[in-house]
């Protein structure tokens, strides 16, 4: 049975996805958090496109890493951002002709808008109003505010994410 | 009510809906679609809602000022602004000691009137059932701001030590049975033995309607100003419609 490879056996034989000719690339994922990025990105099994999704591979600052591949889909900054909340390392990769155009960090938003359900059951946010939640990112890691009913989400985002 | 009157004397007609079952939201109309309608019925509307955010929500949708008169067990604006009236007829709020006394998780007055002291530099004491205490983002918030935050657990611990005494109605449904409920209840009972190591100056206050929590032989003390805080409701409320119509 084959272990895990290092991060040297990766420098030799590359990553076990195969490149994308254009679309985006999520980098520097948080280890086990891929799978949760999508759901940020309402990225479905549904999707037509091709998608590459790697978990835990090794690496060198990190330790473990996710990656995303995603053909034919340049992601906006504000999707991408959203990412920041439960990765805050991650890099996004900007992929045209098999070439890296453009590569930039995430940022951390104001706003989160659609992509959390407040955990607070007498929300007006959670009933048929035709509204989409509406999250104030408190600084320094403080969670998430709701600016409909004032919860904030300190931990455990990931399990509030529609 | 309340505001139906300060809408009355201000020269005004309210168009009231007192129930669900009396507005298209019975027939499965979002609350979005009544604010829309409703706003070219009004040139103000003050929303009850039981929902948290309510207020909020008719806000995004309205075309006028919209005043939240109690969203859920979220916040109650406008009763803190006559909570604060009440306080000021009596005494300077700046730096005074004040017990908040109740159901403080679900009760709406108190979280807002927790949240308009902490700019006066008052020190907050808390005296409520297990359970039932303020809830955890609200005491996050005040602390952050500055607010000294001293919880108790016995009404005596506290009475000598406030200026105001703001009590809240502890729900029944809150507990599982009548007789838990009245065990705690009774043990928050504001009486005329307890008042009697309060400071001469103590105001009890009340949002209303009260149901065991305050001993009705305390009405006739001068420490009760419950039913002048509930009149002054009018003049506040008045002055809010004013302003939002201006």
């Amino acid at each position: 049975m084959r272990s895990s490879p290092t991060p040297e056996d990766v420098a030799k034989e590359g990553l076990l996805i195969s490149r994308i000719k254009n679309g985006t690339v999520i980098d520097h994922i948080n280890g086990g958090e891929a799978l949760n990025v999508m759901k940020i990105l309402g990225i479905t099994g549904s999707t037509t496109e091709s998608l590459s999704i790697a978990t835990n591979v090794p690496s060198r600052n990190m330790g473990k890493k996710d990656i995303v591949k995603l053909s034919n889909r340049e992601l906006s900054k504000t999707e991408v951002d959203r990412i920041a909340l439960i990765s805050p390392k991650a890099t996004i990769n900007i992929v045209r002709n098999f070439k890296v155009c453009e590569k930039k960090g995430v940022e951390i938003p104001i706003l989160i808008e659609g992509s959390v359900r407040c955990p607070n059951p007498g929300c007006i946010s959670n009933t048929n109003e035709p509204i989409k939640s509406r999250f104030a990112v408190l600084p320094e890691g403080k969670g998430l505010r709701c600016l409909y009913c004032e919860s904030v989400i300190k931990k455990d985002l990931t399990s509030h994410i529609i | 009510m309340s505001f139906e009157s300060a809408m009355a004397r201000l020269g005004g007609t309210s168009l009231s809906v007192s129930s669900v079952e009396a507005c298209s939201i019975a027939k499965g109309e979002t609350l979005a679609d009544t604010i829309r309608v409703v706003s070219g019925y009004a040139d103000a509307i003050v929303i009850r809602h039981p929902k948290e955010g309510a207020a909020r929500l008719a806000a995004e949708f309205a075309h006028v000022p919209v005043i939240n008169a109690g969203d859920g067990a979220g916040q109650h604006p406008s009763q803190t602004l006559l909570d604060l009236y009440t306080i000021r007829q009596s005494m300077d709020i700046d730096g005074i000691d004040v017990a908040l006394v109740g159901d403080l998780r679900y009760g709406r007055t108190a979280h807002s009137l927790a949240s308009a002291l902490s700019l006066y530099g008052v020190r907050l004491h808390t005296v409520s059932p297990k359970g039932l205490d303020l809830p955890s983002s609200l005491v996050n918030d005040l602390t952050e701001k500055g607010m000294e935050i001293i919880e108790h657990d016995d009404l005596t611990d506290v009475i000598g030590q406030v200026d105001v005494l703001y009590v809240t109605r502890i729900q029944r449904e809150r507990f599982p049975d009548s007789t838990s409920y009245y065990n705690v209840a009774s043990s928050y009972r504001i009486t005329p033995e307890l008042l009697v190591g309060a400071r001469r100056h103590l105001i009890v206050l009340h949002p209303l309607p009260r149901v065991d929590e305050i001993d009705p032989r305390v009405d006739a003390s001068p420490h009760a100003r419950y039913f002048e805080q509930s009149r002054n409701g009018i003049p506040v409320r008045m002055a809010m419609l004013l302003k939002v119509m201006q």
